[in-house]
């Protein structure tokens, strides 16, 4: 096989690492595989939210009584810095193999996620408080917490996940392990970018529009 | 003290026992009776492995194992336990309803409530998905001549998930009460409105474990057959049963979602007071039925397509013939695949949306039934003029086939809107699901555990007690449902526990007798297994081939070693181990052999599985403590392995050569046997292919007879 | 259909640092365009009712594909084969999933109304 072979889609390590860009074909393949499962969870609450945005107001407010849309564009942008932060995490450990500089952007990208963390529990605090729209408020409000909450507790975990994987570049090194690892890391990262762009349009945009 | 603090919501009233003290009844009795059974049945587990000094290598050669063979055989022996247990549950509710005019019988609408609720549950989630994963997993790697799965260790992972999600099940025979509300749990009665108890946590969490499980298998075995294949095995000469394997492995993929979307709302509105199905503050109940189909009818498709499989590796195998239409049967099952996505509404036609989205999705039904056709057209092809062999595995396909193909008709029934308005909800329904599933899905299972037990174990199934329990399956599944076609056009209503029109008793009767020879069934199919271990000598088959096989699994030895091949396969055609043994180039030496890399056991998965069961045993009881406990102990698990460093162990290429050169010489020193001759002890597992049977059959058979006598 | 690229593909285009970085930026640069597109019709009122939901729809469709094409890297090659039909096939059930629930859902809620 030549060094040139591109496995899989994303950064290949061939030119750099060939070891360990033969174990990633199908490493990520499945870790492709499960992203394209977790993003079916999603798009079925999405549907249940389109529907119930709709259909389940009963006593309870509207989306547009409750949205806060500057807040939701800042943590789109948050999502977005960080995950181009990532992506230069990635050229540092694809080219430079360098410890420092790989936990440099995986701090800055930890610490844009977790503003976006933290900006959302903030939308939900305002939200409970100003407006009273607590999930048992309405069905519209259970599918609304349901869908925002599970992406934030995916980019949680993700923030989790990116903290131990710290702790192994400090210990391994950028084992071959380790590298499969952080590229699996940065597949989640992303698709969490895409999932939001849904949620950002379809239940903040177009909850204020119609 | 607050007792509350530390038992949750667990009193000693919990316990089934306390029902029977408080309040005895015939109903209560059987209850603490399968308590006591379930009880007894653990302690004496326990005593055995005790006295046996069996503790010891079943942690280290079973439950730490990630070898998929290992993982297979242990579901499938979940799958047979749970099997046990729903059967009984089966003759219980056929039982009652004999007994039970005018409100007669001994159960009380409660218990038989939680019995076909567990029933369902049990069969769908814990016998029939445990059976066709245990079967992929031993199956699948054999066949595309791998060593192992793509992520072995996650495969283990999704057996003690499910296995967790089992022993909750078997916990609530003892402690506490199931939910009365269907395999389905449709909310509002599962809300907490109308089931406030524990039951329906526990069918939630006993199922959301389950799904998790096969989730990851359908990943693994998506990844392990994209890039696993030995060289040479393009997708187009992949065994059908491994291609139905892929294609179910899709469906788990992408369906199990919906399923974990509706549970996870279910419980977020039974814990939380959330208005996902409540009936009123904007809930919408019928999302809940949606979401639950969108999955539910990809399942079905999940566990007839690995049966589909094997009855394509049966039916050619015992008719000493390539299957016929290979290239139709892949593409039926790839249509059957994505179909069975698009046709979930047939499953709630009553609910009230307008006559054009029944339409179309009833349309979208009666298609499928096309490349199902397709297959059952090319299963007949393959048998003319081939060597057709009666053995069992072949008589369940045969069974299959005509019985199959009626279960199938009610179905198009089914799918017609207008029909379906009639007996929507009638034990007819039930009939055409168990026309289905018992035919298709579970005798296909029997049929493969007939087909690939000697591959596992070394030694063939004793034939005649194999005949004598599909002589009571196949009948006794006739009587036992057939008559509730009749029973569900007269009017009678599934999930009933008693009627009052004396016209269902005939039938309910000819039900039963039915149900006790489906009983009988599976206990000559126990006795089989016993005579059979006890005889393995006698039926033994190491050579690794009894039945003439056609694909890469029959090439190596019964049972296989830890590595599967001693070198990779190079495969040139479909039938690839068929083709080398009529080009006599199969038992060759290979030319050198290489060190092999293995993974080492690891306690991961048990521990995974232990706090996974304890995690959803807290939240049933709403035992805080536990639930937090458990779930940062299953991540300190999942995290603690992600920093050990050795988990993999080599086989030199000197170990791996001895075992490989022994086999090889033991099947060259041993004369093949005809087909004739399949069933007799001069079988030990090597076979001459039917087609050159007769020049070299009469001599070979003569030396094969004289070898074992 | 394994995913092996031909031999020939030259090195340079994978294996080159300022290459890959572009990548990002360009997804950068091509996101923010679109995030604020998005918000600006919102923000500003550009379009009414079904004509905003419609241009809404058609940024987050865009965005989606930029990220995956700048940041997840999918694109036509021969090698990236599987992943893209795995992820085609993804959206496919999905689009029957999200649109069939709807569909019903709306039929029922409609034929509720009083
Ligand atoms: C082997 C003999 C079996 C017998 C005698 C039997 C009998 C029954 C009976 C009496 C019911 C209750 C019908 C009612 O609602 O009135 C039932 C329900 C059901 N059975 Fe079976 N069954 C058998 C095997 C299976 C198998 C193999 C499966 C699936 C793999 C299965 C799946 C179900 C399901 C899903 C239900 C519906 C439960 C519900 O209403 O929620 N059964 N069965
Ligand atoms: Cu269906």
């Amino acid at each position: 096989m030549s060094l040139s072979e591109r496995l899989h889609p994303g950064i290949n390590l061939a030119g750099t690492d060939p070891e360990s860009h033969e174990a990633a074909e199908e490493v990520l393949f499945g870790f492709w595989i499960f992203l394209m499962s977790d993003l079916v969870l999603f798009a079925v609450l999405f549907a249940t939210y389109a529907a119930m945005s709709v259909q389940g107001i009963a006593e309870g407010p509207r989306p547009a009584e409750v949205f806060d849309l500057t807040a939701a564009f800042l943590e789109t942008l948050l999502l977005l810095f960080s995950s181009f932060a990532f992506g230069f995490a990635m050229l540092e450990m694809k080219y430079r193999e360098n410890r420092r500089g790989v936990l440099g952007w995986l701090l800055v990208t930890g610490l844009l996620g977790a503003g976006f963390v933290g900006m959302e529990l903030h939308d939900y605090y305002v939200m409970v408080t100003a407006h009273g729209a607590t999930p048992q408020t309405s069905g519209f409000l259970s599918a609304y917490y349901l869908l925002t909450g599970t992406h934030a507790l995916h980019v949680s975990s993700g923030l989790v996940w990116m903290a131990v994987m710290a702790v192994q570049v400090v210990v391994f090194g950028l084992s071959p392990a380790v590298k499969l690892r952080l590229m699996r890391l940065a597949l989640f990262w992303h698709m969490l970018d895409v999932v939001w762009i849904g949620i950002f349009t379809f239940v903040y945009l177009y909850g204020v529009v119609s | 003290m607050n007792w509350e603090l530390i038992f949750g919501q667990i009193k000693w009233t919990s316990f089934v026992f306390a029902g029977m003290i408080e309040n005895p009844s015939l109903s209560e009795a059987i209850a603490s009776g399968a308590g006591s059974i379930a009880v007894l049945g653990a302690l004496g587990t326990v005593v055995l492995l005790t006295v046996k000094g069996w503790w010891v290598p079943l942690w280290r050669d079973w439950l730490t194992s990630v070898d998929h063979k290992k993982v297979g055989i242990m579901y499938i022996v979940l799958a047979l336990v749970m099997f046990a247990r729903a059967v009984i549950e089966a003759a219980l509710m056929r039982a009652q309803q004999l007994a039970a005019t005018d409100g007669g019988g001994f159960l009380s609408a409660d218990h038989f409530g939680q019995l076909f609720s567990t029933h369902g549950t049990i069969m769908i989630f814990f016998v029939a998905m445990p059976f066709i994963t245990g079967l992929m997993n031993y199956v699948m790697p054999l066949q595309i001549g791998a060593r192992d799965v793509s992520f072995p260790l996650l495969n283990a992972i999704s057996l003690m998930l499910t296995m967790a999600g089992a022993v909750l099940i078997m916990v609530s025979l003892v402690v506490g009460q199931f939910s009365t509300g269907g395999w389905s749990a449709y909310p509002p009665f599962t809300g907490i409105e109308f089931s406030p108890g524990e039951g329906v946590d526990y069918w939630i969490w006993a199922v959301s474990l389950g799904s998790i499980g096969s989730t990851l298998t359908g990943l693994n075995f998506a990844v392990t057959i994209y890039k696993k294949r030995c060289p040479g095995m393009s997708l187009f000469r992949m065994p059908l049963f491994t291609w139905t394997t892929l294609c179910t492995s899709i469906l788990m993929i992408f369906a199990m979602a919906p399923l974990t979307a509706a549970t996870i709302m279910l419980a977020l509105d039974r814990y939380a007071g959330f208005h996902f199905f409540t009936n009123g503050d904007g809930g919408n109940m019928m999302n809940y039925a949606n979401l639950f189909w969108l999955f539910g009818h990809p399942e079905v498709y999940i566990l007839i397509l690995p049966a589909f499989g094997v009855w394509s590796e049966v039916v050619a195998t015992y008719s000493s013939k390539r299957i016929y239409g290979y290239t139709s049967l892949v593409y039926a099952t790839m249509c059957i695949a994505v179909l069975s996505f698009a046709v979930w509404l047939h499953h709630f036609f009553t609910m009230g949306q307008s006559a054009n989205v029944n339409a179309i999705f009833g349309i979208a039904t009666m298609i499928i039934g096309v490349p199902t056709g397709v297959k059952v057209y090319d299963w007949l092809l393959t048998m003319v003029g081939g060597r057709i062999r009666l053995t069992t595995a072949m008589l369940f396909h045969i069974n299959f086939l005509l019985t199959f193909i009626l279960g199938g008709m009610t179905g198009v029934l089914l799918a017609n809107p207008g029909i379906d308005f009639q007996v929507h909800n009638t034990l007819f329904l039930v009939a055409h699901f168990h026309n289905m599933i018992i035919p298709g899905v579970l005798f296909g299972m029997f049929a493969a555990v007939q087909f690939w037990f000697p591959k596992a174990f070394g030694f063939r199934l004793h034939e005649g007690l194999g005949r004598a329990s599909f002589w009571c399956f196949a009948p006794g599944f006739l009587l036992a449902f057939f008559p509730l076609y009749w029973l569900g056009m007269m009017g009678a209503t599934r999930r009933t526990f008693t009627w009052s029109n004396p016209d269902y008793l005939p039938w309910f009767a000819l039900a039963m007798l039915g149900a006790a020879l489906i009983l009988a069934g599976f206990a000559f199919m126990v006795m089989q297994i016993v005579v059979s271990v006890r005889r393995r000598a006698e039926l033994a088959a190491p050579l690794g081939d009894p039945w003439d096989g056609r694909a890469l699994e029959w090439s190596i030895p019964s049972p296989p070693p830890a590595w599967n091949f001693a070198v990779l396969p190079q495969v040139t055609a479909r039938d690839a181990f068929y083709e080398a043994k009529k080009d006599g180039t199969a038992y060759r030496s290979p030319a050198a052999y290489e060190d092999i890399e293995v993974p080492r056991n690891t306690a991961t998965a048990p521990l995974i599985g232990l706090f996974a069961c304890a995690w959803a045993f807290g939240l049933v009881w709403h035992i805080w403590w536990l639930v937090i406990v458990s779930f940062v102990l299953i991540w300190a698990v999942v995290i603690a392995r992600s920093f050990a460093t050795h988990t993999e162990e080599i086989v030199p290429a000197a170990t791996v050569k001895a075992a490989n050169e022994a086999f090889l010489a033991a099947v060259r020193a041993t004369p093949g046997v005809t087909r004739d001759q399949e069933m007799t002890a001069a079988n030990r597992g090597r076979a001459i292919p039917e087609s050159l049977e007769a020049s070299a059959g009469a001599l070979a058979a003569g030396a094969a007879v004289e070898v074992t006598r | 259909m394994s995913n092996r690229a031909p031999a020939n593909l030259p090195a340079s285009d994978i294996e080159d640092e300022g290459h890959e970085r572009r990548s990002y930026v360009i997804g950068l640069v091509l996101a923010l365009v679109l995030t604020t597109g998005a918000f600006a019709v919102v923000w500003f009122d550009l379009f009414s009712g079904a004509a905003a939901l419609a241009a809404l729809g058609l940024l987050a469709v865009v965005q989606a594909v930029v990220h995956l094409r700048y940041f997840l890297h999918i694109d036509l090659q021969r090698s990236h084969r599987d992943d893209l039909l795995l992820i085609l096939f993804t959206v496919l059930i999905l689009l029957i999933m999200v649109s069939g629930t709807i569909w019903i859902l709306y039929d029922q809620h409609m034929r509720m109304m009083p």
